[in-house]
């Protein structure tokens, strides 16, 4: 890079002697709204960035987040190495392409994909499983919208049926592609999609019906084989071809490995493809998520695109064009370095650790275990009792020894359940599982000593001994709707934000 | 952290990394392996086969940033970890972010006030943002077109036909019919007359490039804002610009701030620029900024709790990496705007001497113009010779250097050309070895005569080349290891 501009003022030729937190560009007010006029050295500018950056949060004690935030320093040299490559020149960079169409056909085999062992299968990777996502359901729509085309039949209102437990980019590819998206209300103790129900409401329009193989609130997998079934009688009954996508973002690399038993991929035949986070349980950085097909008939070829893009033809069907090739090296990396046995170590220590800390939370007698033993290894706990203190003053005070713990309220019909959520990564070791309940034990017992701020501002009611309920008066009822209003307005974006 | 048991103990502590057992064994393709191995083995298998990439500083190919200072390089692995949609969990990160949308905002001459938030979106890239600007678009015209009563399934755009295949995405995923203008020889980018003639009351917008990929020239936005003006005028319809800058938006604010394309021109309402481009960041980041809040529907936007504050998004890609946005900022306060400038004046002088040395040969006509992006396009003036611009571009491969040939977009589409992007990184000393590369390569093609037809020599494309080059490599590799 050229950079040529002479030392000319007097100030200027201290600074390069000036030791980092001498010089005036510390001194300076930082540029927030207006690109600078001058450059800096970069010395000064790695130093600016970093110490702000020291203000966030540290994403190995961030609970909240399934997405890996630990990697070896080999794999970390082999991300620094590649990037600057952009994945897209497929052409230029054969063999970072070809290590993505190994990940694909790896996956693939691993969700037992009806293909031959040497042969290619169909899929993609992806920036997320929310880019993964809507592909999928780009494909269920225009497969749908042909078949009805066909048919002669009007093609203008597609919906898709899932659980209210779904992540936001369900909502998103709904909203953003013109599908309606029917939920599946939740109820007490029945936190996912109930598959009796979903099927109830497939009409001609379904383009799918969307399953969750480890749903992000309390971390439990659909029973996709019942709605498989399920489906398949209706779609005897009514001919119409509805498929079923799984949204396996956590679960795809938990199930495989711990519970390969559990029928859930494609194994049922009406699975016609299937999403999984890389970022997650596949042990890699932010920014890889991957999609496969069944078969090449369940990806309309009008939605591939062949271009001739510097030179050469390329096929594309991603959302992203120019993005970096790190994260696809480091998926393949992990899967080379661990093989099945490595990825299934981890998840039996994940499994270890929740329960660890599940038998810790347990045993403190004041919460309820809301999430299930088989499903993502984490553990969702309400208060038993929450009339004088919240589940979100619990994760407030042990932001201040460090964890990150959030707190949500469940969707509809659930919505007066609220749940500290902590996910139990590959680097969460036991060591950390036990301090941690250590420090919730600490947080409650302070909580017993501070006086109750359950006033009309800031309560949130979990609905328990139904002798309390039944003497409730009527003022005080409308105070806990109101109540319930407000808390549903301000965490109804941690909803969304949980991932 | 997993410690999986070795095979053999002796086997990692006695064996180099190409002597153990796990060279040998042919890498895993179809299948996950059934066992783990030691992560040097991992790593150096790996290593090793990405040595048959191509070497992205000598990719001319690509618009798209090669290199970056060894502090940024620092900072991108420290956040390498850092999950960018945790706004809550890491706020520093976020608004590092807000302060990229603001300073791109206010160099596109937004109409916000000096401590005024503006409206807008770091993406994975231009794809994204274009896509983001379209949605944007085609919502607020649905709504009109609701409040009016008049019927909105039949939603479409104008383009050229020069427009990145991105657009054409757009189109096909988000069922808005797709427009093109087609170019014609000697006129490689949109037409804006002719853009204006197929507007109709479906139009959701037209979208005029700044920095075509083709030729990397300028399109002209002012007189697309004044003949849509006009025609606005005349039928009420509020037809609205976008600007693809793609590559153009991080130049035309340092080489050329006289020339108006963006919001200072009214029409204009969004615009999408790539950071991985001319913003001078690796593959991974690009924005989209909106003109006002107007521009942007609600409904699109999903509110997000941030530190008790509302924090409004609208992306398509949810979790991803922090990296590159961190890196964004990185430039932006380590260059300033003399920096961008600087970098800028020196790829636009590379580009010229390059130009220079291609007209010197003889052989080629220049279609690039000098006030756009920094490259040079250029198409053999005879085109009756044994050969084309796709072997030049073949035989340069075996100098090292990928220099694509295609043809000009349809309406043109009988031109061939070369393109040589010239990125920060490129230097004059490698533009001086380029020039005289290609000098070679004429040399040798009027040296031998070539039979248009004689492949022998010449492997049929670049990526066959390649992938033999690879199945030698690893065959002879497999040789070696089963000593």
């Amino acid at each position: 890079m050229v950079i040529s501009s002479t030392v000319s003022h007097p100030d200027e030729q201290n600074e390069s002697i000036a030791c980092t937190f001498a010089s005036r560009y510390v001194r300076e007010q930082v540029p927030k709204f207006k690109m600078p006029e001058n450059s800096i050295p970069k010395d000064a500018a790695y130093r600016i960035i970093n110490d702000e950056l020291m203000l966030d949060g540290k994403p190995r004690l961030n609970l909240a987040s399934f997405v890996t935030t630990w990697m070896e320093p080999e794999c970390d040299k082999l991300i620094m190495d590649s990037l600057n490559k952009n994945y897209v020149d497929m052409d230029e960079y054969p063999v970072t392409t070809e290590l993505q169409n190994r990940c694909v056909n790896i996956i693939a085999h691993l969700f037992n994909a009806p293909i031959g062992s040497e042969e290619t299968a169909v899929g993609v990777g992806t920036v997320g499983s929310s880019e993964a996502i809507m592909l999928a359901g780009l494909a269920f729509k225009r497969k749908w919208q042909t078949k009805r085309k066909a048919e002669g039949k009007p093609y203008d209102k597609p919906n898709i049926v899932t659980g209210a437990n779904v992540q936001v980019c369900w909502e998103q590819f709904a909203r953003y592609f013109e599908v309606e998206l029917k939920e599946v209300k939740l109820t007490e103790d029945y936190y996912v999609m109930d598959p009796l129900k979903a099927v109830e409401m497939v009409d001609e329009n379904t383009i799918c019906v969307a399953a969750i193989l480890g749903s992000t609130l309390t971390g439990e997998f659909e029973d996709v084989k019942l709605l498989n079934e399920l489906l398949t009688k209706k779609n005897k009954e009514t001919g119409w071809d509805t498929p079923i996508h799984v949204d396996a973002a956590s679960g795809g690399f938990v199930a495989p490995f711990l519970y390969p038993d559990l029928l859930w991929d494609f194994r049922l035949p009406l699975v016609k493809s299937i999403n999984v986070s890389g970022h997650k349980y596949g042990l890699v950085y932010p920014g890889i998520g991957w999609v496969v097909w069944r078969h090449k008939a369940d990806l309309p070829d009008d939605l591939v695109f062949h271009i001739n893009y510097l030179g050469s033809d390329q096929p594309t069907f991603t959302l992203n064009f120019s993005k970096g090739s790190s994260q696809i090296i480091a998926q393949y990396y992990q899967f080379i370095r661990l093989g099945f046995e490595g990825y299934k170590n981890v998840m039996e220590n994940c499994l270890a650790n929740t329960r660890t800390l599940k038998e810790g939370i347990e045993k403190t007698g004041r919460f309820k275990i809301v999430s299930k033993d088989i499903g993502v290894p984490l553990v969702a706990f309400s208060l038993k009792d929450s009339s004088k203190h919240t589940v979100f003053e619990i994760a407030d005070h042990l932001r201040k020894y460090g964890w990150i713990v959030p707190a949500y309220t469940m969707p509809a019909d659930a919505k007066h359940i609220a749940v500290l959520r902590v996910v139990i990564r590959e680097d969460f070791s036991c060591s950390l599982a036990e301090r941690l309940v250590s420090d919730i034990e600490k947080v409650v017992n302070l909580l017993d000593t501070l006086p109750s701020s359950i006033n009309s501002k800031d309560a949130h009611v979990a609905v328990i001994a139904s002798e309390t309920s039944e003497e409730v008066k009527k003022d005080i009822t409308e105070t806990q709707a109101e109540i319930l209003r407000y808390w549903k307005k301000l965490v109804d974006g941690k909803r969304v934000g949980a991932c | 952290m997993v410690f999986p048991k070795p095979a053999s103990e002796s086997d990692l502590i006695l064996h180099s990394n190409f002597i153990s057992r796990y060279a040998k064994d042919s890498i895993p393709r179809f299948s996950m392996p059934e066992n783990s191995m030691p992560k040097e083995v991992a790593y150096q298998n790996i290593h090793d086969e990405l040595q048959l990439d191509a070497n992205p500083k000598l990719n001319l190919a690509s618009f798209v940033t090669t290199s970056m200072e060894e502090e940024c390089n620092k900072l991108i692995m420290e956040s390498i970890n850092k999950n960018y949609v945790d706004m809550d969990e890491y706020p520093a990160t976020t608004d590092l972010h807000n302060r990229c949308v603001n300073m791109i905002a206010r160099l596109f001459n937004a109409e916000i006030g000096e401590n005024e938030s503006a409206v807008g979106a770091g993406t994975v890239g231009s794809s994204e943002a274009i896509m983001l600007a379209g949605l944007a678009f085609k919502k607020k015209w649905q709504n009109k077109r609701k409040a009016e009563g008049k019927p909105y399934d039949k939603p479409n755009m104008v383009t050229g036909a020069n427009v990145q295949v991105c657009w054409e995405k757009f189109a096909r995923y988000f069922e808005v019919e797709l427009r093109e203008v087609k170019v014609r020889e000697d006129y490689y980018v949109m037409d804006p007359a002719k853009a204006v003639e197929m507007v109709d009351e479906n139009t959701i917008c037209v979208a005029a490039i700044l920095g075509s990929t083709y030729n990397g020239e300028f399109e002209d936005v002012k007189l697309l804002n004044d003949l849509l003006l006009e025609k606005n005028k005349q039928t009420g319809w509020d037809t609205p610009i976008h600007v693809d800058a793609a590559s153009g938006g991080f130049i035309a604010p340092f080489l050329y701030p006289e020339l108006e394309w963006d919001f200072r021109l009214p029409l204009v309402k969004s615009i999408n620029v790539s950071g991985h481009k001319y913003g001078l960041v690796y593959a991974g980041i690009g924005w989209v900024i909106w003109r006002t809040k107007e521009d942007l529907p609600e409904d699109l936007v999903f509110h997000i709790n941030y530190l008790g504050a509302d924090q409004p998004t609208f992306t398509l890609n949810f979790s991803k990496g922090s990296s590159q946005i961190i890196a964004q900022y990185y430039q932006l306060i380590r260059l300033g705007q003399e920096g961008y400038r600087s970098i800028m004046e020196d790829c636009r002088e590379n580009a010229m001497v390059l130009k220079e040395h291609l007209e010197e040969t003889g052989y080629f006509n220049i279609l690039s113009k000098d006030n756009g992006v920094p490259m040079v396009a250029f198409s053999l003036k005879d085109s009756s010779q044994q050969y084309d611009e796709f072997k030049i571009s073949k035989m340069l491969r075996r100098h090292g250097w990928v220099v694509p040939a295609y043809p000009m977009p349809p309406g043109a589409h009988h031109i061939k050309v070369l393109r040589a992007v010239i990125r920060a990184d490129f230097s004059r000393t490698l533009v001086e070895h380029l020039a005289l590369d290609i000098k070679n390569v004429l040399h040798e093609l009027h040296k031998i005569p070539l039979d248009i037809n004689d492949e022998k020599f010449l492997v049929d494309t670049a990526l066959g080349e390649h992938r033999e080059i690879i199945a030698q490599e690893s065959n002879k590799r497999q040789k070696i290891m089963a000593v």
